[in-house]
């Protein structure tokens, strides 16, 4: 019996990392043919944000005080920041659904029988879910700039600071996902997953300077607002494109936006995946 | 020497549901092994803890030579599993599937192309490759599942319920699949519900009830365990049910019990055919009318329900209802 059991096995081939990392590459494949099929998802993805993006240009446009401005242009160039960045979290909802489907259809079950890299699977869905996000953000700048939407509307930017502007926002929109990983893993069924991503994204969304100018808020909303991580990348973003309405505030993260989104966008996945990755090993249907 | 597959006093418990309360198996290589029970038996926990899914409280496990708990890693690249629900992705098409199963269990690229054709190919679903799963049949699903389970040829195989909510044609179809790839030298573990299917693909059988199993053995063995044969009578006439108890009480051997509302008698017989002619010729002198009757030799409805007390198929669902409403008619020999 010992004799049989202690034999050690033979190590799995090639090592550890290249094979998580080839594993994660399958899995993402795989999400993005799934998505490919399904296009109304990604249409669907995309008209949410056209929409705010209209409805707050002309309907909140006229009558919002950034800064000591009150030009509709004004709001619209500080408007994309936020925009951009309420998006980009807006993928936390389709990794959370994917997730509990392929739970709830037992994929996740022939996944955990395979001699695969264990994080891989919620590491390729998550891939899966920035390449759509980089889509539909591309998408929604194409729109932004019709509307009228300019970078370098409040100072001088280079293409460089655009790259690392929307970087950061991929970033934010990545850390996310791991956020809709754990939650798609703890819910029973794609619908709760669908919801219980979304619900608390307004709240974050909304208690932050994406839509309105933190100066005129009371102080400990504000103050909330300002610490809040979505702020941070909202704040680099505006910071970057060179955009009005940057938050003047005495808040860290406010005062270097880009270290702190980039920080609080690590952290976050650093915390999630690894939460989400232990969920996983335990997962049951 | 352990079997292909081994447990010892595998202990699972959900909450207050013990859902595994010390289960022992062996199964030699290249044999079938048979999990029988009612739902909620045990039966997907045993294999959920023997795949790696789950984590058993205590207990031992050794699959392919390799303990399970131990080195899980090393047993998911000797196994395939096939579900009870068809585990594929519905998107994919159903070469797709397949090469990405493939390359995950660490085939190349170009290897996991060839070895999915010759699957499709195998399982008769190469005009079907090019499709999404979605447009599958549920036969072409649990084939195309089965597949998927079978890409690198596992020494050890599970199958979770394979024909479950199959119709009669597709579950004859798997079965055929599933006996080819028995012959190739492949040990397999397959629960069932259908005491035909055991009988049918299993070399031994092993009855779980409330996580524990309650016999082990072949077909045969299991079926002496309940006694022998007997003769089943359906009189026309309610009035004749005594007469005609009368008669079975004195050719048969054993306990005649009678229903009065089916107007059904059974009786435990030796004898056989001749002993049949000779019930019949009996009530025919007493000019008794027959419906129907027939020798019935035990199915694996009898032995569970001899050992359990309550039918297989029914115990999730009335415990309480007369037991032998429940039997199963297939293995009765109909004379006419």
């Amino acid at each position: 019996m010992s004799a049989v059991t202690d034999a050690a096995p033979a190590p799995a081939p090639g090592n550890a990392v290249g094979r998580s990392v080839r594993d994660s590459l399958i899995v993402a494949r795989r999400n993005l043919i799934r998505m490919s099929r399904i296009p109304e998802m990604l249409i669907f993805g995309l008209i949410q944000p056209i929409m705010f993006v209209v409805l707050f240009t002309y309907v909140f446009g006229g009558s919002m005080k950034i800064g000591a401005s009150t030009s509709a242009l004004d709001y619209k160039n500080f408007l994309m920041a936020g925009i951009f960045a309420q998006t980009v979290t807006f993928a936390t909802a389709g990794a959370g659904a994917g997730i509990a489907d392929d739970m709830h259809k037992g994929l996740i079950d022939r996944f955990r029988s395979l001699p695969m890299a264990r994080g891989a699977v919620l590491t390729g869905r998550t891939l899966a879910d920035l390449v759509q996000t980089a889509l539909t953000v591309l998408v929604l700048a194409i729109v932004a700039l019709l509307v009228g939407w300019r970078t370098g509307s409040d100072g001088d930017t280079n293409p460089g600071r655009v790259l690392a502007a929307f970087g950061l926002l991929l970033l934010l929109g990545y850390a996310f996902t791991w956020i809709g990983a754990l939650i798609g893993l703890s819910v029973r069924t794609p619908e709760a997953a669908t919801s219980g991503g979304l619900v608390w994204l307004f709240p974050v969304t909304f208690l932050s300077n994406a839509f309105v100018d933190t100066a005129n808020m009371t102080p400990w909303l504000r103050h909330i607002a300002e610490w809040n991580p979505f702020s941070a990348t909202v704040q680099a973003a505006r910071v970057l494109f060179a955009n009005p309405g940057q938050s003047a505030s005495g808040a860290w993260p406010m005062q270097h936006p880009v270290w702190a989104s980039l920080i609080y966008s690590v952290l976050i996945v650093v915390v999630f995946r690894t939460l989400a990755v232990r969920k996983y090993r335990s997962a049951t249907a | 020497m352990p079997g292909a597959i081994y447990a010892e006093g595998l202990v699972k418990t959900f909450g207050d549901v013990r859902a595994l309360d010390g289960v022992d198996l062996d199964v030699p290589e290249g044999t079938v092994l048979g999990l029988l029970g009612p739902n909620g038996a045990g039966k997907t926990t045993t294999v959920r803890c023997l795949t790696t899914l789950l984590r058993p409280d205590s207990g031992k496990a050794v699959v392919a030579g390799v303990d399970v708990l131990r080195h899980p890693d090393a047993v998911r690249r000797s196994i395939g599993l096939s579900g009870q629900f068809a585990a594929v992705d519905e998107y994919l098409t159903g070469r797709e599937n397949l090469q990405m199963v493939g390359q995950l269990y660490q085939m190349r690229a170009k290897a996991a192309k060839a070895r999915a054709a010759e699957l499709l190919e195998q399982f008769h679903l190469a005009d079907a490759a090019d499709r999404p799963a979605k447009t599958y049949s549920g036969g072409m699903r649990r084939r195309l599942d089965l597949a998927a389970a079978l890409v690198v040829s596992p020494p050890v195989m599970f199958m979770d319920e394979p024909t479950t909510g199959l119709d009669p044609r597709n579950r004859q179809q798997l079965w055929e699949v599933i006996k080819q790839l028995v012959s190739g030298g492949t040990t397999l573990l397959l629960t069932t519900q259908y005491l035909e299917e055991a009988d049918h693909l299993a070399h031994d059988i092993a009855v779980v009830d409330h996580g524990r199993v309650i016999a082990q053995g072949t077909s045969d063995q299991l079926k002496a365990r309940t006694g022998g044969e007997r003769v089943e009578v359906v009189v026309q006439d309610r009035e004749r049910i005594a007469t005609a108890a009368e008669v079975l009480r004195n050719l048969g051997k054993g306990e005649t019990t009678v229903e009065e509302h089916t107007r059904r008698l059974t009786v435990p017989v030796s004898g056989g055919a001749k002993l049949l002619a000779e019930i019949i010729r009996e009530l025919d002198t007493r000019g008794i009318g027959i419906d129907d009757i027939g020798l019935r030799r035990p199915t694996l409805d009898d032995v569970f329900l001899s050992l359990t007390g309550h039918a297989a198929e029914s115990a999730d669902q009335d415990r309480s209802e007369a037991p032998h409403q429940q039997k199963e008619r297939n293995g009765k020999e109909a004379v006419k």
